[in-house]
């Protein structure tokens, strides 16, 4: 990889969500901490995994990297950019750079909009092309993405999971954007039909130089697209790394379980594989446990260390970034 | 790759090169589909029935609503006699002059029916239009924006609605018949009575006062299509497909108007058709007391009225007024049942 140029870099990011109660005045009683200090950065062209257990908060990252929602705290520099400075015209504008592909083919996609519609929306909304022009774009965005090009005039309720995923993609790469966040796009697809969105996105990725962050909730999936991985926990990230320290290397423990799950190919090993069971539940977002949030399911806690202080999230080297008080 | 997923891709392909080009409707579709449904084809055909009734209403009509002699009153025809209950041969006069009998006034029944449709079919659709317009710009704002002035907006229907509707009207009816009774020109009364005649000689009725009972039920029918709305919007807007729309860079009004209101029209559409057998039953029932149109305007209700004054008597005066009313009512709510059925989004793409 010779792109070492960043791309995205996000620094203490921080998406809370306000409690509040009351009938006529809102009180504001709490926060559920979705994403609670996030950093890490993404290169040009690259493919960071984004891995963790369903409601640790990854989709809530994707969005407030977007500005889909406002975040809290902390910084978001796009090609330099501070994005969370941004608003009205230029944050607009800036949405030309940067899309999403969405989990839930049969939910992002408008059901009163022809295909054509769709993928066309972006490029009208933009001003890019109009009339003659703009349906010629969208036939050969059809196309790029393996759909028949007469399909603009047809409705998405005609069409299977694994096409309206596609038609997710064609909408996404419209008016050419540099980062793309994949919130989990395959996970409601059939397995058979997931490898095929799985090598369209790589296609398009080399075709167009795309950056991806690429969101799943097992490491199996984002082995194969990603070039490194960072796997989150009630709206942190433990541990960052390229995909094959983390894999053969990785420290925390939380990683070390998430990956004794995943099924090895190799008959041998998956025989000797352990699976390490955690116990207990996933604690409240809203009630985050104090010191290390893994610490009430981590099953080598250091007791008076890791129930006091939070673990710093630092580089072991070769940029591997692991937050826990075992590992130096 | 030969999958299941190229095959019918290319399957699809072909059924689409059968009809290329030529783009599906959803709203069309919709339509073929209400049309299949009996009971909602029927409805429909009686609603444009009395639509085109009313608006033919002086060629339709044998009489004038008004015309009548008292020489005349409270005949019966000949075909109807011996259907009434009660001996009613024995007292009634009997002339074929007029098809459903005359009133206390010698005023020929049909006729004024005739006329009735003027003021029931407006009532029912202005009470379901401005509850579209206000009721769905309403909820949509309170809906799509939502946070504080989300809650102060819901609180003020909450508060509308603890008021009973009925008594708000009357309350309301009652005012309108007292401070904009007699006027002197210049004062705001005076500007609603201007309108007010306006709107009573385009539609054939002068001194009916239909602008009053336009009002009166257009300001207490929005609440309800208001929250309906709200509550669309707010399960609609945490749509995937509406962050979308956001993520592309479309602005709030092109998400309102593109992304929400067409997912949300079918259903407010269908509330209000369904409402408006209520509207028209309100204007019948402000008649009925009184409240409603001044006479000798012909409203169902007020037939009624006069009617049930001699109801043992002369029982038709009541069942003909009241029959039309049955019918419309019944034509709206098979019409709305069939818009239900026809825009459910389960059903799309089924033929
Ligand atoms: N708009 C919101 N308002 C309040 N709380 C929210 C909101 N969005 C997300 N949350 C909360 O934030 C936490 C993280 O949610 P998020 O959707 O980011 O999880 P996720 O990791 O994407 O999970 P999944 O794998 O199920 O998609 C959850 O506890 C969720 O309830
Ligand atoms: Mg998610």
């Amino acid at each position: 990889m010779a792109e070492t140029e960043i791309l995205l870099q996000v620094q203490d990011l921080k998406m809370w969500f306000p409690i509040t109660q009351g009938i006529v005045v809102q009180h504001h009683t709490g926060d559920i901490k979705a994403v609670d200090g996030l950093s890490f950065f993404i290169r040009q062209g690259e493919t960071l995994g984004l891995v963790g257990e369903s409601g640790c908060g990854k989709s809530t990252t994707g969005r407030a990297i977007l500005q889909l929602y406002r975040p809290t705290g902390g910084d978001v520099y796009f090609q330099g950019q501070n994005l969370t400075k941004l608003k009205g015209e230029p944050l607009r504008l800036m949405r030309r750079q940067m899309q999403m592909i969405f989990q839930d083919p049969y939910a992002s996609l408008n059901p009163r909009m022809t295909v054509g519609d769709i993928v066309g929306e972006p490029l009208e909304v933009h001003n890019v092309a109009r009339g003659r022009e703009l349906r010629e774009r969208v036939m050969d965005l059809l196309e790029d993405v393996g759909l028949n090009r007469y399909f603009v005039n047809r409705y998405p309720h005609e069409f299977s999971g694994g096409q309206r995923q596609r038609i997710g993609v064609a909408r996404a790469l419209a008016v050419g954007p540099k980062f793309i966040v994949c919130d989990e796009p395959i996970s409601a697809l059939d397995v058979s039909i997931q490898a095929q969105i799985i090598n369209l996105l790589e296609e398009m990725q080399q075709k167009y130089h795309l950056t991806y962050l690429f969101i799943a909730h097992d490491l199996s999936v984002v082995r194969h697209i990603s070039d490194r991985v960072a796997v989150m926990y009630l709206g942190k990230i433990v541990e960052l790394a390229t995909r094959d320290q983390l894999y053969f290397d990785g420290r925390h423990p939380y990683t070390k379980a998430l990956l004794s799950a995943v099924p090895i190919p190799d008959p041998a090993v998956e025989e000797k594989r352990q699976r390490i069971i955690l116990t207990g539940d996933v604690p409240s977002p809203a009630n985050p446990p104090k010191g290390c949030h893994f610490h009430t399911r981590c099953p080598v806690k250091i007791t008076g260390t890791c129930d006091v202080t939070d673990p710093e999230f630092k580089d072991i080297g070769n940029l591997h970034w692991v937050a826990c008080h075992r590992v130096s | 790759m030969t999958t299941p997923e190229i095959t019918s891709q290319q399957k699809a392909a072909q059924r689409l090169s059968e009809r290329q080009g030529k783009p599906a409707n959803l709203w069309l579709d919709a339509w073929h589909r209400l049309l299949r449904n009996r009971a909602a084809a029927l409805g429909f055909i009686l609603i444009a029935l009395l639509l085109v009734t009313s608006l033919l209403a002086p060629l339709v009509a044998p009489f004038h609503y008004a015309a009548g002699d008292s020489s005349e009153a409270h005949t019966v025809p000949a075909w109807l006699i011996d259907l009434l209950p009660g001996n009613v041969a024995s007292y009634a006069k009997v002339s074929s002059k007029f098809l459903f009998g005359s009133d206390y006034l010698g005023r020929d029944i049909l006729s004024r029916l005739i006329w009735g449709t003027r003021v029931s079919l407006p009532v029912g659709f202005i009470g379901a239009f401005t509850a579209l317009l206000i009721g769905l710009v309403y909820g949509c704002i309170s809906g799509y924006y939502g946070g504080k002035l989300d809650n102060l907006m819901m609180r003020i229907v909450d508060i509308m609605y603890a008021f009973p509707t009925m008594l708000l009207i009357i309350l309301m009816m009652a005012f309108f018949k007292s401070t904009f009774a007699d006027v002197r020109p210049g004062t705001v009364a005076a500007t609603f009575n201007a309108i007010n005649d306006v709107i009573d000689s385009v539609m054939g009725l002068p001194g009916g006062g239909m602008l009053f009972i336009f009002l009166g039920i257009g300001i207490t029918a929005w609440m309800g299509m208001a929250r309906l709305a709200r509550g669309q919007i707010l399960s609609l807007k945490e749509k995937e497909f509406v962050e979308a729309a956001h993520m592309i860079g479309a602005g709030d009004g092109r998400i309102l108007l593109r992304h929400i209101l067409p997912n949300i029209i079918g259903p407010c559409i269908v509330a209000e058709t369904l409402a408006i057998p209520g509207y028209i039953n309100t204007e019948v029932f402000l008649s009925f007391i009184g409240l409603g149109v001044d006479p000798p305007t012909p409203s169902w209700g007020s037939m009624i009225s006069d009617g049930a004054a001699t109801l043992r008597a002369y029982p038709h005066m009541v069942l003909f007024p009241a029959l039309a009313l049955a019918i419309t009512m019944f034509a709206f709510n098979f019409l709305g049942d069939g818009l239900r059925d026809a825009l459910d989004p389960r059903m799309k793409g089924t033929s």
